[in-house]
């Protein structure tokens, strides 16, 4: 089937098996490999992206429904080598040691964000319920999520006031 | 303990500083080097099958239809590749009678656990190699399946391997009696027994099997027609592999080439030599063609080794006063169906352990390696130490609460004091350094222990139905694996020594060489940061070289909390070495004598004088080599290989609060509190990083994880959907702090973090899970104490 998915702004054209997966066409059709995948259950959330701006596990969504949505993938999210609050975040905060589920993580916090700009602890926790770390007990990724949270609000303040 | 603040410029004060890692900006970004996302010209796909039996033996496979599907390339069975494959490696024969099978990479006419690999297919895609699977047709006979472990052990019991003769492949014993370490510890019971001043505690506590579960599922590829064949893995140990392939396939060691690029994560479960890395080498060399094999989760449940399962008999002689006079150890270790790298050795690790932080006059240790129809078992977070920290710190709370001592208490009375240092152990080993009763007092603090106590009481008063627990564990840990000459000793297949070079640029600019091979630790960063401080030079100016024979060509990889207690410390000890070397050249730069320098912050300093040069100077004048000291080489560069004296011993004191509704027996976190002592610490936020995560991997084995089979050998839990990794909202924030007592055994003070808090959290939390129902007569609880396990254990001990 032929279809057509805007990735992380570039306009992809292509021919695809019904069976295909998102994740493997992102990764194996277009080299977007820094979307990964981490289990077949749909339970790790590895393979998080956003499809038309809210998060989805790649996993669980075929190619072929993308047809005509746009997705960004963790590739997408830096603007000009400017990191995404978040990003920043996960950094400035060691929110990640082997870094294996923090493309799905990242993409999870922003979205969760979008839902809630200021979430609480117990929020964060339950808002990234989906995404499993091996890694870091989760405590720094909870952190950094608040932390990019007051980073964004602030961001959006001028922002609201027609400032830019 | 806070971070010291230094000015970013400042390059030295590094210790203490914590650091954003260098890591981070590719990994942020997605454009990491994960070994899947490797795609090479011309490459096949391999996709293995596995035997959905535990045991039986093959009586006929047909590929032929399999052979013909679209873009399948090969087919290849166990007889196929039954002379070229030779057996995995097993390097811990940990005594000269050890019992093991062979061990094929694909079975050839028996399979011994499901998942084991019977053929494979290589194709064009990866999806057609998969569906090939499907036109394999494979005859089995079953066989008897032998599951659990304390029958497999006894006599009579169906083997798994009937050409062994038993199921028990060896005993290991250490007699601290016979060993002269201290008392004999049968006398020590009897004493116990039959005076009106003593105790006998006795408990059986099991330590069920758990699945590392590295995030990132294993992945290899192979290119076998670069000038070294060349493979890329998703392992801990690229060394060793490259060693081991080249030993137990026969392929020159030098026409080989291992690379570990990104790796997601290993916790002991990449430190293996894989069935599928053989596989995926001997294919792709068969083929010339490049092969790529990369694993789903739920393979890699069902084949990559598991970690724990032991039976622990335990028994614990003390006097009435709560001071323990000995204790005995009798250990059964499931193996799973085969040894594979290091599974034997693995709860031989923890005989050193059992007695922990306390002094214990005698001491028995005994192990037997046990074979069931299951996956292998081999190292996992701890390897061996997990396991008898929670035998020795279960029983000292069970011994507290017959007393009806304190659990803190009983331990103070029993530990070694700071005075004592260094001190030998009953075990064998010389602890260096620790200081138990300062971590035990800021955890006290930070805990608010009585507070904790006391409303404990009120709530058993008022018979609330939510019960607080609070439990109750410290640790320590022989870690900074290591001294090559105590591996001999315990017959271990290698060393324990590291290997660094460190390589000072014309521009500056330093590169490092290191043999450890990380996988989300953070060493370039703390490595980075040794090299800024002990080199004087800006922490960006370094760079740490990793993961690839080639351009770092000796090392013995990541594994027990070695990276930068062994490591680190090469890495300082080739620095030294380039100071050492740089010294005449820059007496000769500034015609001073040698010893009027004084090397700080990178400068030598003409001492009294305002006159230096810098190290970096130092390095283009060598690059220029134009004007040398007479008989110095134009060099600077190092290369050291580093074999540590002792070990290093990390310790700790964790404290635990749960509340359990013993209406519904579920079990809820309620704070924890974790006051380590690593030694000298590098840089504090890795170190804390290291400490979350380890609480979460102890934590989610006290209430989480199990890997459960039915009765006919199936793995029940094989995928993330049964097998319960916990989540964000499984668990709290954790409260951690640092006592700094620095090891006395290395240059650095360190000691290793990398085990450290999924040692001390499992019995923490089970601890507190039974302080909370002990008074419903409950004695213990099987991990994981899940709801309905908690609730019938209030059941059966209200009885
Ligand atoms: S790969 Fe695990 S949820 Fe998608
Ligand atoms: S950082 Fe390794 S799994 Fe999250």
């Amino acid at each position: 089937m032929r279809i057509t998915v805007d990735v992380d702004g570039t306009r992809y054209s292509d021919e695809v098996e019904p069976r295909m997966l998102l994740v493997h066409y992102l990764r194996d059709q277009l080299g977007k490999v820094g979307t990964v995948s981490g289990c077949d259950t749909s339970n790790c959330g590895a393979c998080t992206v956003h499809l038309d701006g809210r998060s989805v596990k790649s996993c669980s969504v075929l190619a072929v429904q993308a047809d005509g949505h746009e997705v960004t993938t963790v590739e997408g999210l830096a603007q000009d080598g400017t990191l995404h609050p978040v990003q920043e975040a996960f950094h400035e905060c060691h929110a990640l040691q082997c870094g294996y589920c923090t493309p799905g993580m990242i993409m999870q916090s922003i979205d969760l964000l979008e839902e809630n700009p200021d979430p609480d602890e117990q929020q964060v926790r339950e808002g990234l319920e989906g995404n499993l770390c091996r890694c870091t007990g989760y405590q720094n990724i909870v952190k950094a999520v608040q932390s990019a949270a007051g980073t964004m609000r602030e961001g959006s303040a001028p922002q609201a006031g027609g400032a830019r | 303990m806070t971070a010291v603040a230094e000015p970013a410029s400042s390059p030295a004060g590094e210790f203490g500083r914590s650091r954003a890692r260098k890591e981070d900006a590719h990994l942020i970004t997605g454009r990491s080097r994960w070994t899947g996302n490797l795609t090479l010209p011309g490459m096949l796909h391999m996709a293995v099958l596995r035997s959905p039996l535990a045991h039986a033996r093959i009586t006929g496979i047909d590929v032929s239809e399999a052979k013909s599907m679209p873009g399948v390339v090969a087919v290849y069975t166990g007889a196929d590749l039954a002379e070229e494959q030779g057996d995995l490696p097993s390097a811990w024969p940990i005594t000269p009678d050890m019992k093991k099978p062979p061990a094929p990479a694909l079975a050839v006419d028996t399979v011994n656990f499901a998942g084991d690999a019977v053929a494979v297919v290589l194709a064009r895609s990866d999806y057609e190699a998969h569906d090939a699977l499907e036109g394999i047709d494979v005859d089995y006979e079953d066989l008897p399946v032998v599951l659990d472990l304390e029958s497999a052990a006894a006599e009579g019991s169906e083997l798994v391997h009937p050409d062994l003769g038993t199921n028990v492949s060896a005993t290991w014993k250490l007699d601290s009696g016979e060993a002269g370490s201290g008392g004999d510890v049968e006398q020590a019971i009897a004493e116990a027994e039959s005076s009106p001043d003593g105790i006998v505690v006795r408990r059986t506590l099991r330590q069920q099997r758990l699945v590392p579960a590295f995030m990132e599922p294993r992945a290899v590829v192979v290119d076998p027609n670069a000038q070294q064949a060349t493979m890329w893995s998703s392992t801990q140990i690229p060394h060793i592999l490259k060693l081991m392939l080249a030993m137990t396939l026969g392929i020159p060691e030098h026409k080989l080439r291992v690379i570990a690029p990104d790796v997601g994560g290993g916790f002991g479960g990449k430190l293996q030599v894989t069935p599928e890395e053989v596989l995926t080498l001997l294919t792709a060399r068969r083929l010339g063609k490049p092969v790529k094999y990369a694993e789903s989760r739920s393979e890699s449940m069902q084949a990559a080794h598991h970690g724990r399962a032991q039976l622990q008999k335990l028994t614990l002689a003390a006097k009435r006063d709560g001071t323990v006079t000995g204790m005995k150890v009798e250990l059964l270790a499931d193996m799973g169906a085969y040894m594979r790298l290091l599974s034997p050795g693995i709860p031989v690790l923890g005989a050193f352990m059992f007695n922990g932080i306390y002094k214990i006059p005698a001491y028995h240790f005994s192990c037997s390696p046990v074979f069931t129809s299951k996956v292998p078992t081999d190292a996992y977070r701890g390897a061996g130490r997990p396991e008898a920290t929670f035998g020795i710190e279960r029983m000292m709370s069970e011994l507290a609460a017959e007393l009806g001592i304190d659990p803190l208490e009983i331990r103070e009375k029993n530990w070694i004091t700071h005075e004592e240092f260094p001190f030998n152990t009953v075990s064998g080993l010389t602890y260096d350094t620790g200081n138990y009763e300062a971590a035990t007092a800021r955890a006290r603090e930070l805990f608010g222990y009585d507070a904790l106590r006391r409303e404990q009481a009120e709530r058993r008063e008022r018979k609330d139905p939510v019960q607080l627990g609070i439990g109750v564990s410290t640790f320590t840990e022989m870690c900074g694996l290591a001294p090559s000459r105590v591996l001999g000793s315990l017959d271990y297949g290698a060393g324990g020594w590291e290997h660094a070079q460190v390589r000072m640029l014309p521009t500056g600019k330093v590169e490092v060489v290191t043999g450890i091979s990380p996988h989300g630790q953070g060493h370039v960063t703390g490595f980075s940061q040794v090299v800024a401080d002990r080199l004087g030079v800006p922490f960006d100016d370094v760079e740490i070289i990793h993961g690839d024979t080639q351009s770092a060509p000796k090392g013995l990889d990541t594994y027990g909390s070695r990276s930068l207690t062994v490591g680190g410390v090469a890495v300082a000890h080739a620095v030294a070495t380039v100071i050492a070397k740089a010294r005449p050249i820059a007496a000769h730069m500034m015609e001073c004598a040698e010893d009027d320098l004084e090397f700080t912050e990178g400068r030598f300093q003409v001492r009294g004088t305002e006159k230096a040069v810098g190290i970096t100077d130092v390095a283009l004048a060598v690059f220029a080599a134009h004007d040398m000291p007479e008989g110095v080489e134009p060099s600077l560069d190092s290369d050291v290989t580093y074999d540590p004296e002792n070990f290093s011993f990390p310790h700790g004191t964790h404290l635990c609060a749960v509340e359990v509704d013993t209406e519904t027996g579920r079990v809820e976190l309620r704070s924890y509190v974790a006051v380590d002592d690593v030694g000298r610490v590098v840089n504090p936020m890795l170190v804390e990083g290291q400490v979350h995560g380890g609480l979460a991997q102890g934590i989610a084995q006290a209430l989480f994880e199990e890997a459960v089979y039915d009765e006919s050998g199936t793995l029940l839990s094989g995928s993330f959907a049964e097998y319960l990794i916990p989540t964000a909202a499984d668990l709290p924030s954790f409260t951690t702090d640092r006592t700094e007592t620095p090891a006395t055994s290395n240059t650095l003070g360190v000691k290793g973090v990398g085990e450290a808090g999924t040692i001390a959290s499992t019995p923490a939390v089970v601890n507190a899970v039974l302080d909370a129902v002990r008074q419903f007569g409950v004695r213990d609880i099987d991990m994981p104490c899940t709801p309905m396990r908690v609730w019938k254990a209030i059941q059966e001990g209200a009885r």
